[in-house]
């Protein structure tokens, strides 16, 4: 979908902010650019809409060098969130959202009806919220206002630069949530940009790790957990890269169909197990992380989980297996 | 106490012969101050009609050409500079007198505020606003359109309301080279030495700057509370933000 092919950017004054770049982002996947501040990330997004051009090398969009795409054209097709929100404080929520389907020249009426569905998509019942102006609003509601800004013309591509920097931890992490969630529901590409790997192994499914002006290492997030290419991914990442696995693998993933010895399955949907003494544990879901999953084990004292839901068990998973899995490179290649 | 009282008694007589002699003044002349004023208030239009949008016009495109910012500030400023009878003067060969040089004159005066502020209310737009504009897909045009000059319209207006309270009292001078207005009574009242003339002109001039101040100003905060601004509203902006919801 966006291919970056040995891009450099340098600046007049012979800064180079990004250094022969190149990587490939998969159409409807997120690909998080993480790395320390003033490294090239944003850099590298602004040069998808073209508010910055490369100094060499070349940007695709959909098979297309976007030097040759209509600056203004490109932009309304790819939504845009940053840090800073940028709301236009002088119109009113719907105003807001109608942005670029204004620009775009909609009619009226599917502009409302985009609005109030996207309101909807946000969890901000439309009614209370399309005609508040943004002063009014929290800096959550802020925020999802403006990614429902960028969302408004179903754009197939979302640049998002450090959306959720400047929100205190807990609505961060909400937002965080619900972007996944409406994500898994829209067939977007998204570029992010972050500073924070925590973020970025969450929200990536695939992670650009730059360095001052260079990508270190482009991967997913378990195989950059478990195997960073070199000494600055692995401080980069932290030292609990073994632990923070946990977080990025599915039970889902590691769940097998052995049935162990002592387990039923009682009719109120728990599943009895040899140490659990009659109350039985709830299964755990196919999507939870193994972090949840262990967890569990180590409050129920058990060592093994089923997996599925009230109504049937799928598979087991176990302590081994999370071990097993969960083993990380200790030598660094380079 | 009771001196005092004697005292403030014994001088109300002569003090209401004297307020007396303006009401008298006022009565007589009734028709002619209020011909005058609106004569006044005439010129003071014209002149926002031409200024404001050139000096609007200026400011906008000062902001695109940094380089012609400063000496264009500059050129305006000395335009303040220039005393208005001279100003006046030098645009009889090319204009006559009336009302036309006057305007002229004018509309020169009030471009220092107009552009200043334009300036200053665009440059000043919150960045991150101006990004996100840039980011979405607008041209520059759209964005001054929809962004930068809606977000910049109480600054502006700020200066439109300093350029007008000037103007009021310029304008009296142009009654000098026959533009008529007000000036024309201060000059004669100078000319007759009849103090009643003075005196009621001056009282009216300073309330139609009043006016015209109020008026703008309650104006330029209903502007910034539309643009999601914190401010403690003036009596007329509360009432007129009931009226509306």
């Amino acid at each position: 979908m966006i291919e970056f092919d040995n891009v450099t950017k340098e600046y007049p004054d012979g800064t180079v902010a990004i250094d022969d770049v190149s990587f490939t982002v998969e159409r409807g996947t997120t690909t998080v650019l993480v790395g320390p501040s003033g490294c090239g990330k944003t850099t590298t997004m602004k040069l998808v809409n073209r508010l910055e051009d490369p100094t060499s090398g070349c940007v695709r969009f959909d098979g297309t060098n976007v030097e040759e795409l209509d600056k203004i054209d490109l932009r309304r097709d790819i939504g845009y969130v940053i840090q800073e929100i940028g709301l236009f404080d002088h119109m009113t929520v719907r105003d807001n959202i109608a942005t670029v389907p204004e620009l775009k020249g909609w009619e009226t009426e599917r502009i409302d009806d985009r609005v109030d569905e996207l309101l909807e998509l946000m969890d901000l019942p439309p009614a209370t919220y399309r005609d508040q102006y943004p002063t009014e609003l929290s800096g959550g509601q802020r925020q999802r206002i403006g990614v429902a800004r960028a969302l408004a013309a179903d754009p197939e591509v979302m640049l998002m630069d450090e959306p959720f920097g400047a929100l205190d931890p807990i609505t961060r992490e909400d937002l965080q949530n619900e972007f996944l969630e409406i994500q898994s529901e829209l067939d977007v590409t998204i570029l992010f940009v972050t500073h924070s790997i925590d973020e970025a192994l969450k929200m990536g499914d695939k992670i650009a790790i730059y360095d001052v002006g260079k990508v270190v290492q482009y991967d997913t997030p378990a195989q950059i957990l478990r195997s960073p290419d070199t000494k600055f991914v692995e401080d980069f990442i932290g030292a609990d890269r073994a632990l923070k696995q946990l977080q990025v693998r599915q039970v889902g993933d590691l769940m097998q169909g052995s049935k162990p010895d002592g387990a039923s399955r009682r009719p109120d949907g728990r599943v009895d197990l040899q140490s659990t003494n009659g109350t039985g544990v709830e299964p755990l879901s196919a999507a939870a992380s193994m972090q949840v999953a262990l967890s569990r084990m180590i409050q129920h004292d058990v060592d093994v989980m089923p997996v599925g839901d009230a109504g049937s068990v799928e598979g087991w998973i176990s302590r081994d297996a999370i071990q097993r899995e969960t083993r990380v490179e200790t030598e660094v290649r380079s | 106490m009771s001196g005092l009282v004697a005292q403030t008694g014994s001088l109300t007589p002569a003090m209401l012969a004297g307020f007396g002699r303006y009401l008298q003044f006022v009565e007589a002349y009734m028709g002619d101050l209020v011909k005058l004023t609106i004569e006044h208030i005439q010129i003071t239009a014209y002149t926002i009609v031409i200024a404001v949008p050139l000096g609007v016009a200026v400011g906008t495109v000062i902001t695109h050409y940094d380089r012609a910012a400063e000496p264009i500030l500059w050129v305006a400023s000395i335009m303040q500079t220039v005393p208005s009878v001279a100003l006046f003067g030098m645009l009889i060969p090319f204009l006559g007198i009336g009302t036309p040089p006057v305007v002229l004159a004018l509309v020169l005066y009030s471009q220092l505020p107009v552009i200043r502020n334009t300036y200053i209310g665009i440059t000043e737009v919150d960045e991150a606003a101006v990004e996100a504009s840039e980011g979405l897909g607008m041209t520059t045009q759209e964005r001054l359109r929809r962004v930068q000059l809606p977000m910049a319209l109480p600054v502006i207006m700020a200066g439109v309301r300093n350029a007008v309270v000037i103007l009021i009292g310029i304008a009296a001078i142009g009654a000098f080279i026959g533009a008529g207005g007000l000036g024309d009574f201060l000059f004669q009242g100078i000319r007759k030495r009849n103090v009643e003339m003075i005196v009621v002109t001056t009282i009216l001039l300073s309330a139609l700057s009043l006016a015209f101040d109020y008026v703008f100003g309650v104006s330029e905060q209903l502007l910034r509370v539309r643009n999601g601004e914190e401010i403690e509203p003036a009596g007329l902006t509360r009432l007129l933000q009931k009226v509306v919801t």
